[in-house]
């Protein structure tokens, strides 16, 4: 495998950590991040003192108070000052930020840290509102429907069809209850021929076609190549990043493509050599076959092996779970080479991309 | 070490109470488009777009960021959203200059906005807190125990408020794009004005706006080929800290004092009164002048409202602050930030037409936010660091 040579600069995930899915917690948001910060910072083997920097993803509207994010400051534990910065986004665009921050010089390990209390609200008609709030937010079309309908353009196109939408679920239902992250999901295997005997919940999307809506909190460590080298022998090295938009309007982007997937993928290298696993930020099970074209993954490729999104999607920290899942399999040696992504906006707006590489 | 940055353009809406004859996207749009013409660049030549704006409830647009992809003509660039509360102008200005800084992108295109009246400010920051102990105090209730606090201890005069105020509503009548244009503001009619939240008179407090501020950054490559006048970024820096503890100093927050010393420090800056020639300061209460003067190293502690009552940091004085009017004349608060960062720039630029303040070479932008816990600033020069 042709690996690249690590430079000065280069960044690499050192350590992860994640607070297993629950469905309706009664928790706030600092008391869920505490823990999980302290147990990635633990695993680093770090202080908190050692850390350069913290970036926080989160959503207003998931924890329905604005300023949301101000408390978490308490997870930090920000005395004597910080230097941190939050996104209202998935936490992988955290990580983003402090990657970013880490290439400029001016931080050498960076904290990434995200949260989302999903099931507090009515998070159907919540994703709702990221739509032109003029002409397609009073609608009320629902985020689901707006995603039901991009299954049907796959399924009219010969894109995707229903079977291959089961297997999508049967495989990640199998791969998702051997991980110990998703104690929520009750035992049994359901065959695919089970699953297509079930009914639609919003034709064509049976339940097993849509994400599970869980309460998530995840934390990264980030570190300079030098630190990242002494922390831990195996640090996954985030050889490429990168994320694109595409337009909004559903009428006006193809549905059963994802460009702006295309584009981070080829940006962040991930055709440049064999990929071992794919975490895919996929909430819907044709989503998952979209971005594996996208992406052009080869079978060879291991697409999900935690269970992905669609057995446990903590909206705005289930992009930076797949990059600790990710990276948990760099670590461990399962993986080389490892692909991670994350999605925003309705139907595959945007995503960001990134691959990483053990040494 | 980090590559260089300058800011080649700067734009910024007419602000006001209510920016009917435009969307959201409209609103932003028009600030973006300035600063392209600005630049002289259009929309091909951005390579990212980093935007930054207040809570999404202001608005009820989750992630507005998303929608606004195709009036930033987005498609297929990287759009990357901020959210640091009241200072996330400065943080937006920040991420952005950064994204060049570390040798990512050449052309960053960033942009700040808030249209306060699409929405509710006060539901949106009444909202009955499903978690957590409701404050209900507004910002002004919040912050006037802390403004009461600094008089007591600095022993200032109790018009010192009321004279900031006068300074930066008189200053915004120079400003076209301001959103209160007032001329006719004496201290004694200032002192007049109804008591809000003692001591806070309502002439000392920030207006409500729609407006949005762009700005466009380039690599030291690009802007080296590029004609016109820039900014050239010397020093960022955020500190943050915790909203509350036993025993923690609200007048003058530890995280903005750090802030200040790492920006002097990077900038290599050794006596900040002197050296800066100009600063645009976060004052959306006016009695936060004296003490952000204090609080960044321009005055000694309990010394700042000194500075006022001297007229130092009037438009004529040695330290002029908000020659643009500031946060009391206009305030979309998620572009609020960036307006400090963007006519500090425009300053150097000399680009700051009738509030332009003669030979100014070194300027300050300052945005803070939460509860006077979270620290932006940036270092801007005409010449080169």
């Amino acid at each position: 495998m042709a690996q690249r040579e690590t430079s000065q600069r280069d960044v690499a995930i050192v350590a992860t950590a994640q607070r297993p899915s629950e469905i309706g917690t009664r928790q706030t948001s600092v008391e869920l991040l505490l823990p999980v910060i302290n147990q990635a910072i633990a695993k680093a083997g770090i202080e908190r003192r050692d850390i350069d920097f913290w970036c926080h993803g989160s959503c207003d509207y998931m924890s329905g108070q604005p300023f949301s994010f101000v408390a978490a400051v308490d997870a930090i534990g920000a005395w004597p000052p910080v230097i941190e910065s939050h996104v209202e986004a998935d936490g992988a665009f955290a990580l983003y930020e402090a990657w970013i921050k880490i290439k400029t010089g001016e931080a050498d390990v960076a904290v990434v840290f995200s949260n989302g209390k999903t099931t507090s609200g009515p998070i159907d008609r919540i994703l709702t509102l990221q739509t032109d709030p003029y002409f397609v937010a009073p609608l009320g079309a629902g985020f689901h429907a707006l995603t039901a309908l991009q299954a049907r353009l796959c399924l009219e196109s010969g894109t995707v069809t229903e079977r291959e939408m089961a297997e999508v679920a049967a495989r990640s239902y199998r791969d998702g209850r051997s991980n110990s992250n998703n104690p929520h999901l009750g035992g049994g295997e359901l065959s695919v021929d089970d699953l297509l005997a079930q009914p639609y919940t919003m034709n064509p999307l049976r339940a097993h076609d849509c994400g599970l809506a869980v309460d998530g909190t995840n934390a990264v460590v980030l570190a300079v190549a030098d630190v990242a080298r002494r922390l831990t022998a195996r640090p996954a090295w985030i050889r490429g990043i990168d994320h694109r938009i595409d337009t909004q309007r559903l009428g006006a982007r193809s549905m059963t493509t994802s460009h702006s997937t295309a584009i981070a993928a080829e940006k962040a290298g991930a055709g440049a050599d064999r990929l071992d696993i794919a975490e895919l930020h996929a909430p819907y099970t044709h989503q998952e076959l979209l971005l594996r074209q996208a992406i052009g993954l080869s079978d060879s490729t291991r697409v999900n092996p935690s269970g992905g999104a669609l057995v446990a999607n903590p909206a705005m920290a289930a992009g930076l779970a797949r990059f600790a899942e990710a990276a948990e399999q760099i670590f461990s040696g399962s993986a080389d080479r490892a692909l991670a992504h994350c999605t925003s906006g309705p139907c595959l707006q945007q995503n960001l991309v990134s691959v990483m590489e053990g040494e | 070490m980090a590559d260089r940055c300058a800011v080649v353009g700067v734009g910024q809406t007419k602000h006001a109470a209510c920016r009917a004859d435009v969307s959201i996207a409209g609103l932003v749009r028009e600030a973006v488009d300035r600063a392209l013409v600005d630049a002289n660049i259009s929309m091909a030549d951005v390579d990212a777009i980093v935007i930054g704006k207040a809570p999404d409830m202001l608005e009820g647009v989750v992630m507005p960021e998303l929608w606004l992809a195709d009036a930033l003509a987005a498609h297929g660039k990287p759009v990357f959203r901020v959210h640091t509360a009241g200072s996330v102008g400065g943080s937006t200005a920040i991420v952005a200059a950064q994204h060049v800084m570390a040798g990512i992108h050449g052309t960053v295109l960033t942009v700040g906005f808030e249209k306060q009246s699409d929405g509710s400010a006060m539901w949106a920051l009444s909202v009955p807190i499903p978690f957590g102990m409701p404050v209900h105090a507004g910002a002004g209730g919040y912050f006037s125990p802390i403004v009461r606090g600094y008089i007591k201890r600095s022993g200032a005069p109790a018009h010192i408020g009321a004279m900031v105020a006068v300074k930066d509503r008189t200053n915004a009548c120079k400003n076209p794009y301001a959103h209160l244009h007032e001329p006719d503001w004496t201290l004694e009619k200032a002192l007049e004005t109804p008591m809000l939240w003692d001591p806070i008179r309502f002439i000392e407090t920030c207006p409500s706006s729609d407006g949005a501020m762009a700005l466009v950054l380039m690599s030291e490559e690009r802007a080296d080929r590029h004609s016109g006048p820039k900014a050239w970024v010397h020093a960022t820096s955020m500190r943050s800290e915790p909203t509350a503890f036993a025993g923690r100093e609200q007048i003058s927050p530890r995280a903005g004092e750090m802030c200040a010393e790492d920006l002097w420090r990077k900038g290599g800056i050794t006596n900040p009164a002197k050296e800066i020639d100009v600063v645009e300061m976060y004052v959306p209460f006016a009695w936060f002048e004296p003490m952000w003067l204090e609080n960044l190293g321009f005055a000694p502690r309990n010394e700042g409202w000194r500075m006022v009552e001297d007229g130092v940091t009037e438009m004529t004085g040695s330290l002029p602050v908000n020659a643009s009017g500031g946060v009391l004349s206009t305030n979309p608060i998620g572009a609020s930030g960036m307006l400090r960062f963007g006519e500090a720039a425009m300053q150097v630029m000399g680009k700051a037409g009738e509030h332009q303040i003669a030979g100014a070479r070194r300027a300050v932008g300052h945005a803070y936010g939460g509860g006077s816990q979270f620290f932006a600033m940036w270092l801007v020069s005409s010449e080169k660091p």
